[in-house]
């Protein structure tokens, strides 16, 4: 079934008045006229409407979003889905937010950069004009900074990978909370530095920001043996690193190696079969109930790919636990969370088949 | 895409020799008209399997932003009709209100039924992912809950179309439509209910999905039954709440106010608003039960028998549809209310397609129907509405035969 938008925060009286009218447009819903007025007026999912789209570099542009009701907020470091019409085409995307929560404005902001053979970066950057309605998805994520922001923080990123950190260095700017931060930033040529007037102007204001822009297409890239040089007492930092999957793994090793594994934070945009065991548990037997394929997973392997290895066809959207549509109804036992390694799992419990591996044996109704 | 050269590819020899009338071996003078499927080859049922197929690739490869604006501007029409409409009969004390309201409001039902309710449901529009124009979210206002429908209309009848004993739509369980179904007394009163389920089509609808024929061979438990019983009961409450309570009362109230305080006017006007929604759903029912009755019932198409369409492949499968189906001539606005089910053939060659592209496609299906000497059923409303009153008059009485069915489409004849 087609992916809807976030259920928005409506008064219950409005709810309740709604509910009244449905009497006279039923079966369509209050909401199918409203719409006629404005599509922003939908109580069945939060919508907002592009107020502004800002070129950053000559690949990445910023889209401020204003979302039709109050924004629901987001961590900075979080994600949201989105959902917009290509060509008659409804696709859905996830894009970390790059601005910090509480705009005066109301506006959200994200900061896709151009993929061009894909199709909804390519429209967002050439084609979508002020005034277009998209939808909004659940707000998701965990790349962020613990409640009691760290004394001592290392931001390393390259390309995009800098948009999570971007709404991070804001929030923590605006709330003068920029004590010893260092930041590694990676990108080809000085006009590909997406944010680049933002962060220098960091540098040269902020005393506890530290920019190291390291131009790849001159310097070659960020190696882990880069870091001794580069930032001494990184192993004092607390990191939060995105970026390419290469730069990812060698990082991760150099910390597993020699550093504080617990110290650092990845986010990976990128379906977690590709990650191996980081979070694996000790696996176990899935019975999917529906169509009675029994599958193993030896712990690192979710749910998902154990079955469609055991020849269940299984829907599945973007593989990586933002879109839902993998989504299976648990009957019995524990899965762990191949993000997090939390373990959950309650009978009637709906869970995501992408991102969860059975811990013990597990039935599920698919 | 998949859109293979489609012209040429068909041998065009013999096959208008080979007229419908022509009874060949093992068929006796009395013998119905031979199903021109006997005439194919497999290698050319096969063959025209793979141009149809052809047909709906290129036309999914083609939709785009030009197929969703269409459908998102169907929709908008249909919601101010509907919002012109109500505000129209709030004054449907009046004469001229009453006309131009009950009308607007009818073409309103008709839109959202047909064009947009049926289709939508048959999935024709999913490709968009839009999750509110989408055949699993869909509900329309007619006494069918999308569920039920979309199980005996989608999968019984699109995938069993015309087959004698398996296609529960052929005279929907309660009517001889076809001389092969034994007669029985009560078809003598099929002239009567007949006129009671134009009239009345969207019950007569929601009730054939409940599937008689399940009930009493106990293949449908009791309680799915009661479930399914009560999901038309809430769909009932809806119509009867909007249409028969709440608009009235509205316009009631409207009266008052308007009349200050006149209780009499108040209830003139209760009573003329509800007959204008009773007056809308009527002439709905009455012109879907037309386009429907013609899609299948006209003298032009053929029924078949199981052992006829037994170990079908594909290509046999688009014969059955074509040979199965009858449209109807007319305009643009014409076949936008017949929600383009005018376009039988086309819609049961494709059910999954949108609507919008059935005009489009209509030229190549009839030069496939003329490569392979295949009728293409058609003809104007009267006159196929005409053939199946007939048919309904004649076969509520014993016997009847088959009509004679049309020769190969030829182009200059029509």
């Amino acid at each position: 079934m087609a992916e809807r938008g976030a259920v928005p925060h409506v008064s219950p009286v409005r709810r309740r008045v709604l509910d009244l009218v449905r009497s006279f447009t039923s079966p369509l819903l209050p909401d199918d006229y409203l719409e006629l007025v404005n599509p922003l007026w939908s109580t069945r999912e939060l919508r907002g409407r592009v107020e502004r789209i800002e070129r950053e570099t000559p690949e990445a542009v910023s889209v401020l979003i204003k979302p039709g009701w109050e924004w629901p907020g987001h961590l900075p470091g979080q994600y949201v889905r989105l959902g917009i019409e290509v060509d008659g085409i409804h696709h859905w995307r996830a894009y970390s937010l790059t601005s910090a929560p509480g705009r005066p404005d109301g506006c959200i902001a994200i900061t896709p950069k151009l993929v061009p053979e894909g199709k909804v970066s390519p429209f967002l950057f050439g084609r979508v004009r002020p005034g277009a309605i998209v939808r909004l998805g659940g707000v998701e994520g965990t790349f962020t900074l613990p409640e009691q922001v760290p004394e001592r923080l290392l931001f390393i990123s390259a390309g995009s990978g800098v948009t999570p950190i971007m709404s991070i260095l804001r929030a923590l700017a605006a709330r003068g909370e920029l004590r010893d931060v260092a930041h590694i930033h990676s990108a080809r040529t000085a006009e590909t530095v997406i944010f680049s007037r933002e962060l220098r102007a960091l540098h040269t204001q902020e005393h506890g920001y530290r920019l190291h822009e390291q131009l790849t297409g001159e310097r070659g890239r960020v190696a882990p043996e880069h870091l001794d040089e580069i930032c001494p007492d990184w192993r004092e930092r607390e990191t939060f690193l995105c970026g390419p999957a290469g730069l990812l793994a060698a990082m991760r090793e150099r910390w597993e190696r020699d550093g504080a594994p617990q110290r650092l934070h990845v986010e990976h945009f990128q379906p977690y079969e590709d990650l191996g065991g980081e979070h694996a548990g000790a696996g176990g037997t899935i019975n999917f109930c529906k169509s009675g394929v029994q599958a193993a997973s030896d712990g690192s392997q979710s749910i998902l790919a154990a079955g469609e290895s055991a020849g269940a066809t299984l829907s599945y959207g973007c593989r990586m636990g933002i879109c839902h549509s993998c989504v299976g109804r648990l009957r019995a036992g524990q899965v762990r969370d191949l993000r997090t390694g939390r373990v959950h799992g309650q009978p009637g419990e709906t869970l995501q088949t992408c991102i969860n591996a059975p811990e013990g044996a597990v039935e599920i109704d698919l | 895409m998949a859109a293979t050269q489609m012209q040429g590819t068909a041998t065009e020899q013999g096959f208008s020799a080979a007229q419908s009338g022509d009874a060949s071996a093992g068929h006796d003078a009395n013998a119905e008209p031979q199903s021109p499927l006997a005439r194919l080859t497999p290698e050319q049922i096969e063959q025209l399997g793979r141009e149809f197929d052809a047909i709906h690739d290129e036309v999914y490869a083609d939709l785009g932003e030009r197929d969703s604006r269409y459908i998102r501007a169907t929709i908008k029409l249909h919601r101010q009709l509907v919002l012109a409409a109500r505000a129209l009969l709030l004054g449907s004390t009046l004469q001229a209100p009453w006309l131009a309201g009950t009308a607007s409001l009818s073409l309103a039902k008709i839109l959202e039924n047909m064009e947009i309710g049926h289709n939508v449901m048959h999935g024709q529009w999913d490709w968009m992912n839009d999750p509110d124009i989408n055949s699993q979210t869909w509900d329309w206002d007619t006494a069918s809950p999308a569920d039920a429908w979309r199980h005996s209309h989608n999968y019984e009848h699109h995938t069993f179309t015309n087959i004698r004993g398996k296609d529960r739509d052929l005279g929907y369980e309660i009517m001889r439509i076809d001389p092969h179904q034994r007669w029985h007394p009560i078809y003598l009163f099929q002239p009567l209910y007949n006129l009671l389920l134009m009239g009345f089509f969207e019950w007569g609808v929601a009730v054939h999905d409940l599937n008689r024929g399940a009930i009493h061979s106990g293949e449908k438990s009791k309680e799915q039954l009661l479930e399914e019983l009560k999901a038309i009961g809430v769909k009932a409450r809806g119509q009867v709440v909007k249409d028969y309570i709440a608009f009235p009362a509205l316009s009631a109230l409207a009266a008052l106010v308007a009349s200050r305080g006149s209780v009499e006017s108040s209830k003139r006007s209760f009573k003329t608003t509800l007959a204008a929604n009773f007056t809308a759903n009527i002439v709905r029912n009455v012109w879907a039960y037309s386009i429907i009755f013609c899609g299948h019932f006209p003298d032009q198409t053929y029924t078949f028998s199981e052992a006829e369409v037994a170990d079908e492949t594909r290509g046999g499968w688009y014969v059955r549809q074509l040979l199965g189906a009858a449209n109807i001539d007319g305009g643009p606005l014409f076949h936008l209310l017949a929600g383009n089910l005018s376009f039988q053939v086309e819609h049961h060659l494709f059910p999954d397609m949108p609507s919008s592209r059935y005009a489009e496609i209509a030229p190549r299906v009839r030069d496939i129907c003329r490569r392979y000497g295949l009728p293409y059923n058609t003809g104007p409303l009267h006159k196929q509405l005409g053939t199946v009153h007939r048919t309904i008059l004649r076969l509520a009485f014993p016997g009847g035969k088959v009509r004679p069915k049309p020769g190969p489409y030829q182009p200059d004849l029509t």
